[in-house]
């Protein structure tokens, strides 16, 4: 066992070796350990570079607000950058890499970065490459040529090209109580909201719930911290109503108590467990939130606070009493407040040799000296650390008097040869949950530091998190927290539990920077030192928010958490301010790194539904190619063996002109308008009219938006005096439903109409052509179909086969054409029905190719024309924009821009050189492939055209009507396509509608 | 965020549907006022705080509501039917001015 490996304590498992790589050395571990843990029981001292200057940095923490100690996992081909060694855990097989080093973490040629380092201080980037050019070496070109130098020299860990393999999933979960930090307050919380039944959901982000308890060394109620945490976890367990996630970063508070959290599930395994995912992200709504988030220790301002060595005083005891580990065999120790004392104390008594404290108080408690003389050290007090030594590792420091009031170092400095350096400079209580919930935090004089307000929307604090540092004070929180989030009133006496050793005082001296020659680091991740803050002051940065970006100070990936309030420190001193005054910055999510593979993670069973006609199984056993239309499926053509797209739909179109065609309409949009004001409504919401349509017919409908464009059309059939049906696009249908409930219930409440999506409740067919007539006279039953009983736009009921259907007689083909509408059940029944009638007259079945050439054939506009810039007059529509009432869209229609010449109109287009046309190409006077200009217009559909046997196409052109007969080209440089064509009447075919009407 | 629909209770925010600036008042249909139709379909509020909405609740009972929500926190302050309410209820802007 290594000599830095203590014989027992902690929750390791000395029995259980772990293998593993670090920079491509093989170490050992065990289980239990962190990589950090680990590295240190194998003396390991450097464990990066830092961002900047390339110095040498080791590990200062234990926790989550690691910002040195970063590396780079490496899983296959998989690199995942930027991991603290302190949240790894190692498992056999671990391979890990440290970052921001070359050639390698020892020998880096950048470290001299340093010796330049004023020429690297806040605001280097700015200042070199933003500023006007001057000479050849400033502004963006200079840094075009500099980039790629300095990203590779600056930075954190380089991301993978190798596709991550890992399985991510997600979890919404619901709760009363979501208790965040499982240390004594949180347990105390979450036992007494389990008690009461409530739904509890408790979350950690380490392996191992208990918190301080772990380490703490203290004992509550005569048990060690440590079992009393794992008896209550033990409890928790037990309870149905309580939910315990470990590896869990609760990392973002959003509106609604709903916090988003990351499971880290087979991060610390080999090989994850069969099914199980690497992270879990987690949606959790919880009525109340108890934060019992902790606090962390701060390090103080000095030069050369870090170098490797250089600790926090609570990682240092962490890592004896939690790992067995020992973070120096010659340890110096520098405090502002009591807590560091402790921490001595526990690492003598683990084996360490604590060769000094230096504490910046003139005087100090009985308790510390107690403390300092259990430890076996010497104590100095009214002393600061004014600088360190060593390469790589630290091999001493340098000891001042020092005056806390004046914030100086007098007197000769004296060297004291030691490995490592633990320093508490206070505690700041992890309040970012509570920011990014809204809180306004509070500045705390005694703690100086940033506390919560008393209170949230929401939330409850506990513990550390408030300032409280008594554990026995931090446990009866917890509780009392606990009870409240539940909804059970509060306790009449609280009783302590009973803690020991009792409390120390956590308030520090307010001592943040000790002034010396050196650089003395703020930001220990971005490489910002104190002198930094103080020159972004000198060159007018007064707003904190300005300082964090100008010095990029607690922008990097700990987000300051503890660097936030040294630097506020320092910034409130040069402006001669309270730092409250200077205020904070607010946290925003997430709390630490969260992976974007659990962001995203995959989801199962996708929300939006396929929707498939009645007649959809019909169509692909009689050889359709399906489009997807939004949700819909439609057929596009029923190809025979070996035919183009374009072969199909002629032949397709062609027949139906010949003999007749059938079409499956089931996608239309259809809307119940029902109710005694049904009539007044749609007279409103169309541009037409419709009161005056009798009963029995249908009419074609225009609706324009609010600012007077088109909409939408379609025909509505009036089924009754108080009942209509009316039909949308397809791609418009949900909005006009939309559309119409906004008006019915937003603008005119007091209209008597219901309406009622019915587009899934028929089946529609449109069987079109000069037969048409004939064989729905051969098939249905109950009614007449001839001129007389089913006139144009006329509306019929009878059966086909047994089943009802709705006939109207109406076209978008031009042919003489009916819409044969049947219940959605019967749609299959009702289609073979007419197939089989159609069979002795030739009819075909078409798909949408053939639709649309007949309706660029007859002109009828579609979405490619209203496309939300059209006016009626610009599709020839303004015949149907009704003078005699106001309706949606009528009082903006006329406006002067919707009025004016040359905007572009509905026009037809016929191909000179008998070749394609394409949607999206421009119409100019003269081909200028060079430099194409000069577009009087676009192309919206084209198509070849049976009935004129010419390729054709529907345009919108400036001019419009007055061009027709004229000659233009299309210019399509995408598509290399140019050529003559003529400009013409939108109408191609039977311009006078002789067909449809019989 | 959650909306707590008058008749189907808190429901998350993904099952409703904006439908814009709940002050707008729409001019009389046969008004030839070209500012207040102007202003109607084009002005906007866009408070940083309390604030008129309406919202569809599209994927439940698809009712419109008139939500006052205040948008620097998400915090909705009440829900009631645009139907029976569609006079917002945080005052009522008067003229068509970008505020």
């Amino acid at each position: 066992m290594s000599p830095r490996r203590t014989p027992s304590g902690g929750r390791i498992d000395r029995l259980r070796t772990i293998r593993f790589t670090f920079d491509g050395t093989a170490y050992t571990g065990h289980q239990g350990d962190t990589l950090a843990s680990a590295l240190l029981a194998n003396g390991v001292s450097l464990f990066g570079r830092s961002f900047k200057y390339h110095r040498p940095r080791g590990v200062l923490t234990s926790g989550v607000d690691e910002p040195n100690a970063l590396v780079t996992v490496l899983r296959g081909e998989v690199r995942e950058p930027n991991i603290p060694a302190t949240m790894v855990e190692i498992h056999d097989g671990l391979t890990a890499v440290s970052q921001n080093r070359f050639p390698s973490l020892a020998y880096d040629v950048s470290a001299i970065n340093q010796l330049g380092g004023k020429f690297i201080s806040a605001g280097f980037y700015y200042k070199t490459f933003m500023g006007p050019v001057i000479g050849p070496l400033k502004g963006t070109r200079f840094w075009m040529l500099c980039e790629k130098i300095i990203r590779r020299a600056a930075g954190l860990g380089r991301a993978g090209h190798a596709a991550d393999p890992s399985r991510y999933e997600r979890m919404n979960a619901f709760c009363d109580v979501l208790v965040v930090g499982s240390g004594p307050a949180g347990l105390a919380a979450a036992h007494e909201a389990a008690q009461s039944g409530a739904q509890v959901i408790l979350t950690e982000l380490d392996p191992c719930f208990g918190g301080s308890a772990n380490w703490s060394g203290e004992t509550i109620d005569g048990e060690p911290a440590a079992t009393w945490a794992s008896d209550v976890v033990g409890e928790l367990k037990t309870h149905d109503n309580v939910r315990l996630l470990k590896r869990t970063t609760v990392w973002g508070y959003y509106d609604g108590n709903t916090l988003a959290a990351v499971e880290r599930v087979s991060d610390h395994k080999d090989t994850p467990a069969k099914g199980a995912p690497r992270h879990r992200h987690w949606t959790i709504r919880a009525k109340n939130v108890v934060l019992a988030t902790g606090a962390f220790e701060r390090s103080l301002v000095f030069p050369g606070n870090d170098r490797p060595g250089v600790m926090m005083a609570s990682a240092a005891m962490r890592y004896a009493n939690e790992y067995g580990v020992l973070a120096g065999e010659k340890i110096a120790v520098l405090a502002n407040n009591d807590s560091a004392y402790r921490a001595a104390a526990a690492l003598a008594k683990a084996g360490a040799r604590i060769v000094a404290i230096a504490d910046l108080r003139s005087d100090v408690s009985a308790a510390c000296r107690t403390l300092a003389s259990e430890a076996g050290a010497e104590l100095l007090t009214g002393h600061a650390v004014i600088g360190t030594e060593g390469g790589k590792k630290l091999s001493g420091v340098k000891l001042a008097p020092f005056s806390a009031t004046s914030g100086v170092s007098k007197g000769n400095a004296r060297d004291i040869g030691a490995d490592c350096l633990i320093v508490s400079g206070g505690w700041s209580p992890t309040i970012h949950l509570a920011s990014q919930a809204g809180a306004r935090p509070v500045w705390s004089d005694d703690l100086q530091a940033f506390l919560p307000p008393e209170t949230g929307k929401g939330w409850i604090g506990a513990g550390a998190f408030n300032g409280t540092f008594s554990t026995a004070e931090v446990i009866s929180e917890g509780f009392s927290a606990g009870r409240k989030a539940a909804g059970q009133p509060a306790l009449e006496t609280a009783t302590l539990p009973d803690v020991e050793p009792a409390s120390l005082d956590p308030n520090p001296a307010p001592v943040f920077e000790i002034r010396a020659k050196g650089k003395a680091f703020v930001d220990l991740q971005h490489d910002v030192t104190a002198d930094d803050v103080r020159l972004a002051h000198l060159e007018g940065f007064v707003s904190v928010e300005h300082l964090k970006r100008y010095t990029t100070l607690g922008m990097a990936t700990d987000q300051g958490k503890g660097s936030n309030v040294p630097g506020l420190a320092i910034m409130a001193e040069a402006l001669g301010k309270p730092i409250p005054e200077v205020g904070t910055t607010r946290f925003r999510p997430p709390y630490a790194p969260v992976s974007v593979g659990a962001l995203a993670a995959e989801r199962f069973g996708d929300l939006k539904p396929d929707r498939l006609t009645p007649m959809h199984d019909w169509h692909l056993e009689n050889s359709a190619t399906m489009y997807s239309a939004g949700l819909w499926f439609r057929p596009m053509i029923y190809g025979g063996p070996g035919e183009t797209i374009e072969q199909a739909y002629v032949r397709e179109a062609a027949a139906t002109r010949e003999t007749a065609g059938i079409v499956d309409v089931s996608t239309l949009g259809k809307i119940a308008v029902q109710g005694p004001d049904a009539a007044e409504f749609l007279d409103r919401v169309y541009s037409n009219v419709f009161s005056t349509l009798p009963v029995g017919k249908a009419r074609y409908g225009l609706m324009l938006r609010e600012d007077g464009l088109v909409f939408d059309d379609g025909t509505t059939w009036r089924l009754g005096e108080h009942d209509f049906l009316m039909t949308t696009t397809t791609a418009n249908a949900g909005k006009v439903m939309q559309h119409l409930e906004y008006f019915l219930d937003v603008v005119w409440p007091d209209l008597k109409v219901h309406l009622t999506s019915v587009t899934d409740q028929w089946a529609g067919a449109a069987i079109g052509g000069p037969k048409a007539r004939d064989i729905l006279a051969s098939c249905v039953t109950g009614t007449r179909v001839d001129n007389e009983a089913l006139p144009f736009m006329g509306i019929v009921h009878g059966e086909i086969s047994g089943a009802p259907v709705m006939i109207c007689r109406l076209s978008f083909s031009g042919e003489m054409a009916f819409e044969v509408y049947s219940g959605a059940g019967h749609g299959t029944h009702v289609w073979e029905a007419l197939i089989e009638a159609g069979k002795p007259f030739g009819m075909v079945p078409y798909g949408l190719e053939a639709l649309g050439t007949m309706r660029i054939e007859k002109g009828h506009v579609t979405g490619a024309e209203i496309d939300g810039r059209t006016s009626a007059r610009d599709l020839h529509l303004g015949w149907m924009l009704s003078k005699k009432k106001p309706f949606i869209g009528s009082a903006m229609m006329d406006r002067e821009g919707l009025a004016a010449s040359g905007r572009l109109e509905l026009v037809g287009l016929i191909a000179l050189d008998n070749r394609p046309l394409s949607g999206g190409a421009h119409i100019v006077e003269e081909v200028d492939a060079a430099n194409p200009h000069g577009s009087l217009g676009h192309i919206t559909a084209a198509c070849f055209s049976p009935a004129l046997g010419k390729y054709i196409a529907l345009a919108l052109v400036s001019g419009g009507k007055a061009r027709h007969g004229k000659r233009a080209h299309i210019s399509d440089p995408l598509r290399n396509r140019f050529g003559p064509v003529e400009i013409v009447s939108h109408h191609f075919f039977d311009p006078e509608g002789k067909r449809m009407h019989g | 965020m959650l909306i707590t629909c008058p008749y189907c209770g808190p429901r998350d925010v993904s099952e409703f549907a904006y439908q814009g600036d709940g002050n707008r008042t729409r001019p009389d249909p046969a008004s030839t006022d070209a500012e207040a139709w102007s202003a109607y379909v084009y002005d906007r509020l866009n408070p940083a705080g309390i604030h008129n909405e309406i919202w569809q609740h599209a994927g439940g009972c698809r009712a419109h509501l008139a939500v006052v929500r205040d948008t620097l926190t998400h915090e909705i302050k009440s829900v009631r039917f645009a139907r029976e309410h569609g006079a917002p209820p945080h005052g009522r802007r008067t003229s068509g001015a970008k505020a």
